[in-house]
């Protein structure tokens, strides 16, 4: 390249290099390589040279025309990001204010339970039933062999319905066993069913809520019998409370529905004034259950000597309390949003065995 | 129940310590509520006497006492300053040194100066071992007390008392032999032989004893054993039964009155003393007469009713059966000639009784439970020997009215049912062991074994009672447990398809923003009327207060009410909900599954991103239609109407249906009447929307669902947008307008929306303008303008048809 040329290329890079914006880019540009620019007016004069000096200048013109623009380009493409940066720089924004406002919602405790516990006896086979709050005498009691005058009767501090003439006295079920009942005079055995549900007690102070929820299992087959309700129950209160070897014992007790009847002891220990379930010197009573009495099948039109089986009911409050840590079972049904949120749950977090019952 | 050690040991040869004692009741099922050791803190207590008790030279009311400490570790003589009055020379008291702990004044003795006399410890009231509230006098002790032993020891103090819960069945457990035997047959003793040879009578009591029932009621009291004691001496009870008594908190009153305590405490044998001075006549046993009146032991009188079982002298009733006796013919100290009563009474009209007449007594709590009935006579030969030791006297021969009720039975056990249900094996050998030793009779040796009731066990009724009895004795923590075995491989879903529609809406309110709550299922009834409930028939007979006495006709108000809760603490914007039955009527069908919500106040928290709004019919309606989509309904299908029950507003609220009868939703902004009605402000004036799902009416598809979704066709062209603004008059809904213009033309137009409405002077009164954004959707070839200009005429002709409604211009 001739040195002519030469000195115009450092000229040209120059001011591509000096152009402070697009706008004088792009004059630089139409300086250069616009119609009338130095180096087209160059090309222009390709003509009046001879062949040979017109081949080797062509190609230097050529040459430093592209050098040129590509350098145009590049100069072109820094100024563009060099623009971006300027406009981002100037729209910050406070990133610590609060988003946008978003409700999210929760799962009152008692339906978490429910389903955790729905989650750990389906894994064994059972099915949810159900029944009337609003349930007959007969089913709520006398078919579970509390006749009238039992003395159980009166410990049920039981909600009555007014009579209405039909000689039925109608009353708020006080557990969930009504339904082992209704179960039982529609389906033939084997059954496998739990009974999530509300149930009611003449009953309010500290320890006692007029509502509350039990969960009620019936299991009626053949060859079902003690054994399996303990390994039932064990299995169940150990996956509840994420214990493995929760420590569980039977105690021999009394219900008129189930004859053995036990009640269940979870261990705990409250060391240093601290509750906690697990291993520990004291125990912790969680619920009722015992082999079904035969005079329930009977009522039920149910072969007491061919088959038998095993029931049982929890408080779901309970569970909970002892679980989350309740302390108050009668903040429960007061709705204060403080409370409901604080041991409410996710939407999210539906329970099930393979998933987690609760993380 | 209650019972001291020493008591229990009265029935027990046993060497077990009380660890083991109270680990084994639980187990065999009478469970330990508590356990009292009331030695505790006062074991460094001594017996001493009180050599001398002279004045105090500087103070009129105190003594200065020598007092012998004995020869235990505290030996010797040592002075004390005394204030109590009974401190006298010779006198056997307890002595606390200086430096021990006074548990009933909470503090800690030190040698001190009393007006210049040194004191070197103290002679204690019973307040001040925490054993009373008695503080008239120090502690006396018998005269033949020996000087210088644990105060506890020479007290009673040193014996456990065990309070334990008696489940109804067990009413042999409500006296301290019947735990006892139940011990002896878990292995831990032995139980002691019960001596009740007859005492012989001397002459014909002069009371005789009339059971007067007709034969419908001649169960309320089928035996009576009645015996007349002259000749006694009705003075204080000796220190051993006074101990026994007090340790489980009763007060000795009489050496009489403490005999029967001592019966049914530890017998489980209640019995009755009258004054025979004081019966007038014979005894009849009858039910009550209209009218009459009783003045019973407890001081108060009650009206007695026909139904109630009386014990009544030739004139009127003088107790009531099994329950307590009156006040006319009690014993006192004065009593000579007594007339003991030891009878059945039927559980049931007893327990009837009490309930009737509000009145518990230790007598009917056993009574109701249902007592031996084949230890009547035995029973009264034990209390007459007692009589005769404490009280002296001369014993008539026994008075026998009606027949001991019968109560023999046998029942079969076949030895593989304690296997076979109870789920342990237990040799037959012991099956026998543990019968035998709970009073059973047991014959046979092949498989099975028949057995023989002991009278006192009314609650064994069958087999598995017989299995209960064997497996509670041997032990539940021998059984072995077995993990269930599932009747499938893998496991199949525990909910069906409408339950678990009810946890779908739960989970959906909550992730729609809704906090869920869990209310009562009754409510006030001038609530309940508020929402077309309250009627007698759905309200409580027996409700804990009068604000919760109506069955819920829906859950909208316990949500209002927790709203309006909310507010008062400050918390007026709320999102609750709550999933769960409200109730129409009283049979089964009447209760239906409800999803409810209610939103009040703003519809959120205020933020610098743009304004606040408060919550209106459409946050309501979003909520019900996200409801109604989540546990499947089909919501395309679904209309919308502008009725609402009464308790929202009129002209914001409405109903989802499915065709013209199946109501799916209501929803709306709650009235203002209503919220004033209940009392509930919310937040300076803001609404508050709500609504009310059925889920259950949510329709379940037919037949075996799929779970194929349909081909997805997904078009290759474009949709086309046009906007069109049509005026309408103000009664003409967004609904119709819609309607006609999806109607325009069915394959081309897939959706239609309401941008915009405005209202304003320019278009007239009466008159709004409806912004309907609509989506044309090409299938086989792009639209040309011409054929999108025949679609945009065909819709805006509809609409005038339809709604009379023009393009705005």
């Amino acid at each position: 390249m001739s040195n002519d040329l030469e000195s115009l290329k450092s000229e040209m890079l120059a001011a591509v290099a000096a152009a402070g914006s697009t706008q004088a880019l792009e004059a630089v540009r139409v300086g250069e390589l616009g119609k009338k620019g130095r180096i087209t007016g160059l090309m222009k004069e390709l003509g009046g040279l001879d062949p040979q000096e017109r081949k080797a200048r062509g190609q230097a013109l050529n040459a430093l025309k592209d050098e040129v623009a590509r350098a145009l380009e590049a100069r072109k493409a820094d100024l563009a990001q060099d623009d971006l940066d300027a406009r981002l720089a100037g729209e910050g924004v406070d990133i610590t204010l609060p988003v946008r406002p978003e409700q999210t919602g929760c799962i009152h405790p008692i339906s978490q339970t429910i389903d955790e516990a729905i989650a750990i006896f389906g894994e064994m086979g059972f099915t949810v039933a159900e029944g009337p709050d609003i349930e007959e005498d007969w089913y709520n009691f006398t078919a579970l062999n509390i006749p009238p005058d039992h003395p159980a009767r009166q410990e049920h501090d039981t909600f009555y319905l007014p009579d209405t003439g039909d000689g039925q006295r109608k009353v708020l079920r006080t557990h969930t066993s009504p339904v082992q009942i209704r179960t039982m005079q529609q389906t033939k055995p084997p059954i496998r069913i739990i009974v999530p549900g509300r149930t009611y007690r003449c009953d309010y102070d500290a320890t006692h809520s007029p509502m509350f929820h039990q969960v009620e299992g019936l299991l009626v087959d053949q060859t079902t019998h003690m054994g399996h309700l303990k390994g039932c129950l064990i299995d169940f209160c150990r996956a509840f409370f994420d214990v493995d070897d929760l420590p569980v014992r039977f105690r021999p007790s009394y219900f008129p529905f189930t004859e053995p009847s036990a009640e269940v002891d979870i261990g705990c220990t409250r060391e240093g004034g601290q509750f906690r379930i697990g291993h520990g010197d004291d125990w912790m009573e969680i619920l009722g259950c015992g082999m079904v009495n035969p005079k329930v099948l009977e009522n039920c039109g149910i072969d007491s000597s061919v088959y038998q089986g095993f029931a049982f009911g929890v408080g779901i409050e309970r569970l909970a309390m002892l679980k989350f840590g309740i302390p108050d079972l009668r903040t429960f049904f007061e709705s204060d949003l403080r409370w409901l949120r604080h041991y409410g749950f996710s939407p999210l977090q539906a329970p099930s065995m393979v998933g987690g019952l609760d993380r | 129940m209650k019972f001291s050690i020493g008591w229990l040991k009265e029935h027990l040869d046993t060497d077990a310590g009380l660890d083991r004692i109270t680990e084994t009741l639980t187990m065999v099922g009478l469970e330990v509520e508590s356990v009292t050791d009331r030695a505790k803190g006062l074991e460094g207590f001594v017996t001493a006497r009180v050599l001398e008790a002279k004045p105090h030279p500087d103070a009129d009311r105190l003594r200065v006492c020598t007092v012998d400490t004995g020869t235990g570790e505290a030996s010797g003589t040592t002075e004390v300053v005394c204030g109590a009055p009974n401190a006298r020379a010779g006198m056997i008291g307890v002595f606390a040194a200086a430096g021990s702990y006074i548990p009933g004044t909470d503090i800690t003795l030190k040698k001190t100066k009393i007006r210049g006399v040194t004191s070197n410890g103290m002679l204690l009231s019973e307040r001040e071992m925490g054993l009373s509230d008695e503080h008239d006098g120090i502690i006396e002790l018998a005269a033949d007390t020996p000087i210088g032993v644990p105060a506890v020891e020479a007290m009673g103090l040193d014996d456990a008392v065990i309070d334990i819960a008696v489940t109804p069945n067990r009413g042999d457990c409500l006296g301290v032999r019947g735990i006892a035997r139940d011990l002896a047959a878990a292995g831990l003793g032995v139980l002691k032989p019960l001596a009740a040879e007859p005492v012989p009578g001397t002459f014909e009591s002069p009371v005789k004893v009339h059971l007067e029932f007709d034969g419908d009621t001649a169960g309320a009291c089928p035996y009576f054993v009645g015996r007349a004691i002259r000749g006694v001496d009705n003075g204080e009870s000796p220190r051993w039964l006074k101990d026994l008594l007090l340790a489980i908190g009763l007060r000795p009153i009489s050496a009489l009155v403490d005999i029967t305590n001592f019966m049914t405490i530890g017998l489980n044998r209640p019995l009755h003393v009258f004054d025979a001075d004081k019966v007038k006549g014979d005894l009849h046993v009858r039910l009550a007469r209209p009218g009459e009146k009783l003045l019973a032991l407890d001081g108060k009188e009650y009206d007695l009713d026909g139904e109630m079982c009386v014990i009544a002298d030739d004139e009127h009733a003088e107790a009531l059966g099994g329950v307590m006796g009156g006040e006319a013919t009690g014993c006192t100290g004065e009593t000579v000639n007594v007339f003991i009563e030891s009878a059945y009474f039927d559980p049931i009209r007893t327990a009837a009784t009490g309930r009737r007449l509000n009145l518990t007594s230790d007598a009917r709590f056993r009574f109701e439970r249902g007592i031996d009935p084949a230890f009547l006579v035995d029973g009264m030969e034990i209390a007459t020997r007692l009589v005769r030791e404490l009280c002296g006297g001369e014993p008539s021969e026994l008075v026998i009215a009606g027949a001991e009720p019968p109560w023999k039975r046998d029942i079969d056990l076949r030895v593989d049912r304690v296997r076979a249900l109870g789920g342990v094996d237990v040799p037959a050998d012991e099956i026998k062991r543990i019968l035998g030793q709970l009073g059973f009779t047991v014959e046979g040796d092949g498989g099975v074994l028949k057995t023989g009731v002991p009278s006192w066990r009314g609650d064994i009724v069958g087999e598995a009672d017989l299995v209960e009895e064997v497996v509670r004795i041997h032990g539940y923590d021998r059984i072995p447990p077995v993990a269930l075995e599932r009747p499938t491989d893998l496991p199949v879903p525990a909910l069906d398809f409408v339950q678990h529609r009810r946890t779908l809406a739960r989970r959906a309110l909550a992730s729609r923003g809704l906090v869920e709550a869990v209310t009562l299922s009754f409510l006030a009834k001038a609530h309940a009327r508020l929402f077309g409930g309250g009627a007698d028939e759905l309200c409580l007979v027996n409700p804990i207060s009068s604000d919760l006495d109506a069955m819920r006709p829906s859950l909208l108000p316990n949500l209002i009410a927790a709203a309006g809760r909310n507010a008062d603490r400050g918390i007026a914007d709320s999102a609750l909900f709550e999933v769960g039955p409200q109730y129409a009527g009283r049979d089964p069908g009447d209760q239906a599954m409800v999803a409810a919500g209610l939103r009040s106040g703003r519809d959120h928290r205020r933020c610098w991103s743009g304004p606040v709004r408060p919550v209106d019919v459409f946050d309501a309606k979003a909520d019900a239609l996200g409801v109604l989509a989540q546990v499947g309904a089909p919501v395309g299908k679904i209309q919308v109407t502008a009725q609402a029950p009464g308790w929202y507003h009129p002209g914001r609220s409405g109903s989802l249906t499915l065709g013209p009868k199946l109501v799916l939703a209501h929803f709306g902004e709650i009235h203002p009447g209503v919220q004033n009605r209940m009392d509930v402000k919310g937040a300076q004036g803001a609404p508050m929307a709500g609504f009310e799902v059925f889920i259950d009416r949510v329709p379940i598809p037919k037949g075996r669902k799929s779970a194929a979704r349909p081909h997805l066709n997904l078009p290759s062209f474009h949709g086309v947008k046009r906007d069109f603004a049509f005026v309408v008059d103000q009664a003409v809904t967004a609904e119709a307008v819609l309607r006609a213009v999806r109607g325009a033309d069915k394959s081309l137009i897939v959706d239609a929306t309401v941008f915009d409405v405005f209202a304003g002077d320019a278009l007239g009164p009466g008159r709004k303008s409806l912004a309907v954004n609509v989506v044309l959707q090409p299938v086989e070839r792009t639209l040309t303008d011409a054929e999108i200009d025949a679609v945009a005429d065909k819709v805006v002709a509809g609409v005038e048809k339809a709604t009379g409604g023009v393009l705005r211009t």
